[in-house]
C-alpha cells in the first residue's frame, strides 16, 4: 500500500517512513531510469521503445478511463486549489496549472491553465535526478521541492513550481507539479515581469530545485525567507498553499487509481500515454501539413537608450529571432533558430526550457487540440535553440525575468510557418497569422492612503488581445492571448478590489490596431485609469513591441499597428470630477490632450520604466491587434462598413488602405458607402502600387549599397553585428544573399 | 468529418456562415479529401490550363506547365521556376519614412523611422495584387518562406503519382 500518514486538515500528524535509494522502478535508481528512457528513445525513435500500444489496443476503455481520471484529477486540483489563492491573477484569471510526471520527469498529463509549463517541470525533475538528489539531498515521501530558476526549468521568474514526489510501496511512481504566476517575486522593482532587470541579481527570489519541506509541511525557514523576499507576502503564502494543496490532491487521486488498477498496469499506461502523444503529433503533421521547408523571422525591439537604468543597458537593441522549420516526409517536425541574437542586458533572455514551453503552448493550439497532451509532442519535435543565443543562453547570471519578450515574437514566426502548411493543404480555417503580444500593460504598486497597506498593480485583462486573422475569417477581437488558451479579461471590480489605488475610468475599442487585410486581425482595446487615494505609487509600462513591428502579416496582409505610451501627470482631474466629467479615450493618439490638462508624456515606445505617480495622474494603456491576412483590396465592402461602425478603423485609414469612401454618422454609427468615389479611390491605389514600386532586383542593388555604406540605424547595426559575432551559418547566408565578400562585417564602430 | 464541395467553395470565398464553419469545418477529424477538393475548385476558377500542384497564397500557385514546375500568379503571370524565391521577381514598395507608414496607421502606431525598419510590400508585376507584406529591419535578406516538397507529398503522403509525372 502507499505510504500515507494520517492527516488532519492537510497537516501531517505523523512522519512518513523514510525510503532508501534506489527509489526508481524495479530496483533502478532514477538516473538509471532516465538513462534507459533516453537510450530507448534514441535507439527506437519511440518513447520507451513502445512500438505497439498494447494496452490502448487491447483494453481501450480501461486505458482511456485511466487517462481521463488522471486528467480529471489535475483539472480538479486546479479548479479547487485556485480558491485558496487570494491573488486575482491566479483566482480570477487562472494563472496556474498542474502536471503529472513519470519518475524520470516526462509529462503524462496536464490540467488546463498555463500549459506552457508542461515541459518546464520536466526539466527541473531531470536536473534533480542528474544532480543526484536521490542519494544526497534525498527524495522522500512527503517532501516538497520548489523551483523557479529559469535556467533549470521555468518560463520566467514570477512562475513558481511546487513539486512533490509520489510514492507507492517505497517506489517513486510519479511527480506532481503545481505552478502559479506570482504577482510579485521581489527583485529590483515592483512588478511580475520586470523591465529594469538586467542580471539575475536584480530578478528577485529564486528557488533552485530546493527542498522546501518534508512530511507534507513547508519548512518555516523557507516560508519566512520567501515571505520576506517578496512585496506581497500574503499572496505568496496563499499561492504556495494553493500549489501544495493541489499537488496533494493529485497524489491522493493517483494513489486511489493505482490501488484500483495495480501499479504495473499504471506504469505501462504511462509509457503508452506518452508514446501515443508522440505518435499523435506525427500523424497530425501528415494529416494537416505539407512537407517542405518553411522560414520566417521575428524581431524584438528593446528601446532602452533613453529609458534604461543600468548604464550597460542604455542602448537601443533589436533581437533577431529567425525560425526555420522542416516538415519531414516521415511526419517529423523540426525547428531551428540558427541566427538568433546573443543574450543581452535586458530581461528578455530566455532559457531553452522556456522556448520548449512556447513551442508546446503553440502546438497544442494549432496542431494538437485534442489527443493526449503530454511530453510525447516534445519528443516528436526536433528543436534547435542555439546555445549561447538569447533563446538558450546557458548562463544563469543573466536576467530571465521577462522571457516572454523572446517567446512571444518567436512563435509568431512558428505560427506563420505552420499556417503556410495549413494553407497549402487546403485547411484555410486553421491558418492563424499570429497575435498581439500582450507584454505587461502596467505593473508596479503603491500604498493605500487610508489603510497604509501595499497593493500591487498587475492587471491581467492584458490576456485579451487581438488574434491574428485566418485565411477564412477575421481574427478574434480583444479575446485572445497565446500563452493561455483559456483567456479571460476578468471583472473590473475584481481588479479594483486588489489594485485599490488605480480605478478604471473607461474601457474602449482601440481603433486602427487591427492588422489590415482581406481578413483583418482582431482588434485591440484601450483603458484609462486614474491614481486615487494612494501614496508612493510607482508604475511601469511594459507593452511590446513599440518602436518596430515584431512580425509581419501573411499572404498580403499587414502587420498590426505598433504600440505607444502616454501618461498625464499634474492633471486637472480633481476639478473635472467635481463636474462629473473626465476623459475616457485616446482613440486616435492625441485625443487625450483635448480632454485633460496636465503634463502629457507621449513616446513611440510601448514602455516606460518605473515612474512615480501622484493622485489624479492619468494612466493609459492599450492592447494590440492581430496581424492581417491577404490583400486589403480583396476585403468585402460589407465587412469594412461593419469595421467603421464598430470603430475597428477610422474612416481616413479605411480610405487610405482599403480605398473605401463614404459618410460615417458618428452619432448613429452608420456608414454609407459612396460607390463612385470608392471605385475611383481603389483605382488610384492600384495606380500608386504601379508608380511607387520598383523591381525587387533593383531594390536589392540599392539595399546592398546601403549595407556596404552601413547606412542603418544603431539597433539594426547592433542586431547584425551581434549575429555575425556568433559566427554561425546565418551570417554566411546573409552575405551570400547580398553578394557580399566573405569577410564582410557589420560592427558598431 | 466530411465537408461537401460547396462548403469548401464558400470557405475559399470567406462566405461560409459561422455555424457551418464551427460545426462542419473546424472540428476534428478533418475531411481527408480536403486537398483534392480545394485543388479542384481552384483549378476551375483560373483562366489557364496549367495543373495546380500546390497553392501558395490567394493569388499564387506552383503549377505544372510546358516549362516544368513554375510559380504562377492567378492573373497568368509566371514569376519563376518552383524552386526559386518568387519574391525576387516581384515589384516592391518599401515603406520606411513616417509619411509612408502613416498611410497605414496613425502616428505613433507605426515603426519609429529612427530604427530604419521597413514595411515591404510585394506586388505581382502584372496585376499588382499584393502578394506578401514583410516587416523587417533595413538590410534584411528576402527569405524564401516556403519550399514545398511536392514529390514526397503526392507520392508518399497521398499515395498518388505526381500529376506532372516528374
Amino acid at each position: 500500500m502507499s505510504q500515507e500518514p494520517e492527516t488532519t486538515q492537510g497537516i501531517a500528524s505523523d512522519e512518513y517512513d523514510r525510503v532508501e535509494p534506489p527509489i526508481g522502478w524495479d530496483g533502478q535508481t532514477l538516473q538509471e531510469m532516465l538513462d534507459e528512457s533516453e537510450q530507448l528513445l534514441e535507439d527506437t525513435g519511440r518513447y520507451h521503445g513502445r512500438e505497439r500500444l498494447e494496452m490502448k489496443e487491447d483494453e481501450p476503455f480501461q486505458y482511456e478511463r485511466m487517462f481521463s481520471r488522471l486528467r480529471g484529477a489535475l483539472v480538479n486540483a486546479r479548479e479547487t486549489a485556485l480558491h485558496i489563492s487570494a491573488s486575482a491573477i491566479v483566482r480570477e484569471i487562472g494563472e496556474l496549472a498542474f502536471q503529472l510526471y513519470t519518475p524520470e520527469g516526462d509529462c503524462i498529463a496536464t490540467s488546463t491553465g498555463i500549459i506552457v509549463h508542461v515541459h518546464t517541470g520536466s526539466l527541473a525533475i531531470k536536473y534533480m535526478i542528474e544532480e543526484g538528489y536521490e542519494h544526497g539531498r534525498t527524495i522522500q515521501p512527503g517532501d516538497i521541492f520548489c523551483n523557479n530558476d529559469n535556467d533549470l526549468g521555468n518560463v520566467h521568474t514570477a512562475d513558481v513550481h511546487t513539486l512533490i514526489p509520489i510514492f507507492y510501496d517505497d517506489e517513486l511512481i510519479a511527480w506532481a507539479d503545481g505552478v502559479t504566476h506570482e504577482v510579485d517575486i521581489g527583485g529590483s522593482t515592483r512588478g511580475h515581469d520586470q523591465l529594469a532587470s538586467t542580471t539575475r541579481y536584480e530578478d528577485g527570489l529564486y528557488a533552485t530545485c530546493e527542498k522546501i519541506g518534508e512530511n507534507d509541511e513547508v519548512y518555516q525557514d523557507w516560508r519566512d525567507r520567501a515571505e520576506r523576499g517578496t512585496r506581497t507576502p500574503m499572496f505568496w503564502d496563499l499561492d504556495e498553499k494553493c500549489r501544495v494543496a493541489g499537488a496533494h490532491m493529485i497524489r491522493e487521486a493517483l494513489t486511489d487509481l493505482v490501488d484500483e488498477v495495480g501499479v504495473e498496469r499504471y506504469k505501462e499506461f504511462t509509457r503508452e500515454a506518452i508514446e501515443e502523444g508522440r505518435q499523435t503529433l506525427e500523424s497530425r503533421v501528415q494529416e494537416r501539413l505539407f512537407p517542405g521547408t518553411y522560414r520566417d523571422a521575428s524581431f524584438m525591439p528593446v528601446p532602452f537608450k533613453e529609458e534604461g537604468w543600468n548604464p550597460v543597458s542604455q542602448k537601443n537593441m533589436l533581437n533577431h529571432l529567425p525560425v526555420e522549420m522542416e516538415v519531414g516526409g516521415d511526419g517529423g517536425l523540426s525547428l531551428d533558430m540558427t541566427g538568433a541574437s546573443p543574450p543581452g542586458p535586458h530581461p528578455y533572455n530566455c532559457a531553452e526550457g522556456s522556448m520548449q514551453g512556447g513551442l508546446w503552448v503553440s502546438l497544442t493550439q494549432c496542431l494538437l487540440h485534442d489527443g493526449k497532451v503530454n511530453d510525447g509532442s516534445y519528443f516528436a519535435v526536433d528543436a534547435n535553440f542555439p546555445e549561447g543565443s538569447v533563446v538558450n543562453p546557458q548562463d544563469p547570471s543573466l536576467s530571465y525575468h521577462t522571457a516572454w519578450g523572446s517567446i512571444m515574437p518567436t512563435y509568431q514566426a512558428v505560427w506563420k510557418n505552420i499556417s503556410r502548411a495549413f494553407f497549402a493543404r487546403g485547411f484555410r480555417e486553421e491558418v492563424n497569422t499570429g497575435y498581439s503580444e500582450s507584454g505587461d500593460t502596467m505593473s508596479g504598486g503603491g500604498f493605500n492612503e487610508v489603510t497604509d497597506e501595499y497593493f500591487p498593480i498587475a492587471p491581467f485583462d492584458l490576456s485579451c488581445q487581438g488574434m491574428g486573422a485566418s485565411a477564412s475569417r477575421d481574427g478574434l477581437d480583444y479575446a485572445y492571448t497565446m500563452w493561455n488558451p483559456e483567456t479571460d479579461m476578468g471583472d473590473i471590480e475584481e481588479w479594483e478590489l486588489i489594485e485599490q489605488g488605480l480605478p478604471f475610468l473607461s474601457r474602449h475599442i482601440k481603433p486602427n490596431t487591427a492588422g489590415h487585410g482581406k481578413y483583418r486581425g482582431g482588434s485591440g482595446w484601450e483603458t484609462l485609469r486614474v491614481v486615487d487615494r494612494s501614496y508612493d505609487m510607482s508604475l511601469y509600462k511594459h507593452v511590446r513591441p513599440g518602436v518596430t513591428n515584431s512580425t509581419s502579416g501573411m499572404h498580403g496582409g499587414y502587420p498590426q499597428a505598433t504600440n505607444y505610451s502616454v501618461r498625464v501627470h499634474n492633471t486637472d482631474l480633481e476639478e473635472q470630477f467635481e463636474d462629473a466629467e473626465y476623459p475616457i479615450s485616446d482613440k486616435v493618439p492625441g485625443d487625450l490632450e483635448e480632454d485633460v490638462d496636465g503634463d502629457v508624456v507621449r513616446t513611440e515606445r510601448g514602455i516606460y520604466f518605473p515612474t512615480t505617480f501622484e493622485n489624479h495622474d492619468l494612466v493609459y494603456y492599450h492592447m494590440g491587434g492581430g496581424p492581417g491576412y491577404g490583400d486589403p483590396l480583396d476585403r468585402p465592402f460589407d465587412l469594412l462598413k461593419e469595421d467603421l461602425e464598430k470603430e475597428i478603423y477610422t474612416p481616413d485609414v479605411v480610405e487610405s488602405v482599403y480605398g473605401v469612401v463614404g459618410d460615417l454618422d458618428e452619432e448613429e454609427r452608420e456608414f454609407e458607402i459612396d460607390h463612385d468615389a470608392t471605385e475611383e479611390r481603389r483605382e488610384e491605389i492600384r495606380e500608386q502600387r504601379r508608380e511607387e514600386s520598383q523591381s525587387v532586383r533593383s531594390f536589392i542593388d540599392e539595399e546592398r549599397d546601403r549595407l556596404v555604406d552601413r547606412d542603418l540605424s544603431d539597433p539594426a547595426r547592433r542586431m547584425y553585428s551581434g549575429v555575425f559575432d556568433r559566427g554561425d551559418d546565418w551570417s554566411d547566408e546573409f552575405r551570400e544573399f547580398w553578394d557580399l565578400p566573405e569577410n564582410f562585417e557589420i560592427n558598431m564602430e | 468529418m466530411s465537408t461537401d464541395k460547396s462548403q469548401i467553395e464558400k470557405l475559399i470565398d470567406g462566405t461560409l456562415p459561422w455555424p457551418e464553419l464551427r460545426d462542419d469545418v473546424l472540428p476534428d477529424p478533418k475531411d481527408p479529401e480536403r486537398f483534392e477538393t480545394t485543388i479542384e475548385i481552384l483549378q476551375e476558377r483560373v483562366d489557364w490550363d496549367d495543373r495546380i500542384l500546390v497553392p501558395l497564397n490567394d493569388h499564387l500557385y506552383v503549377v505544372a506547365g510546358d516549362d516544368g514546375r513554375t510559380v504562377k500568379a492567378e492573373c497568368g503571370h509566371e514569376l519563376c521556376s518552383a524552386d526559386e524565391n518568387w519574391k525576387l521577381e516581384c515589384d516592391i514598395r518599401a515603406r520606411e519614412e513616417q509619411e509612408e507608414t502613416a498611410e497605414l496607421y496613425p502616428e505613433l502606431m507605426t515603426p519609429d523611422p529612427d530604427w530604419t525598419f521597413q514595411i515591404r510590400e510585394y506586388f505581382c508585376p502584372e496585376c499588382y495584387s499584393l502578394l506578401d507584406v514583410e516587416a523587417v529591419p533595413a538590410g534584411y535578406p528576402i527569405l524564401q518562406k516556403f519550399e514545398p516538397d511536392i514529390d514526397t507529398f503526392y507520392e508518399e503522403w497521398l499515395d498518388q503519382p505526381v500529376p506532372d509525372g516528374q
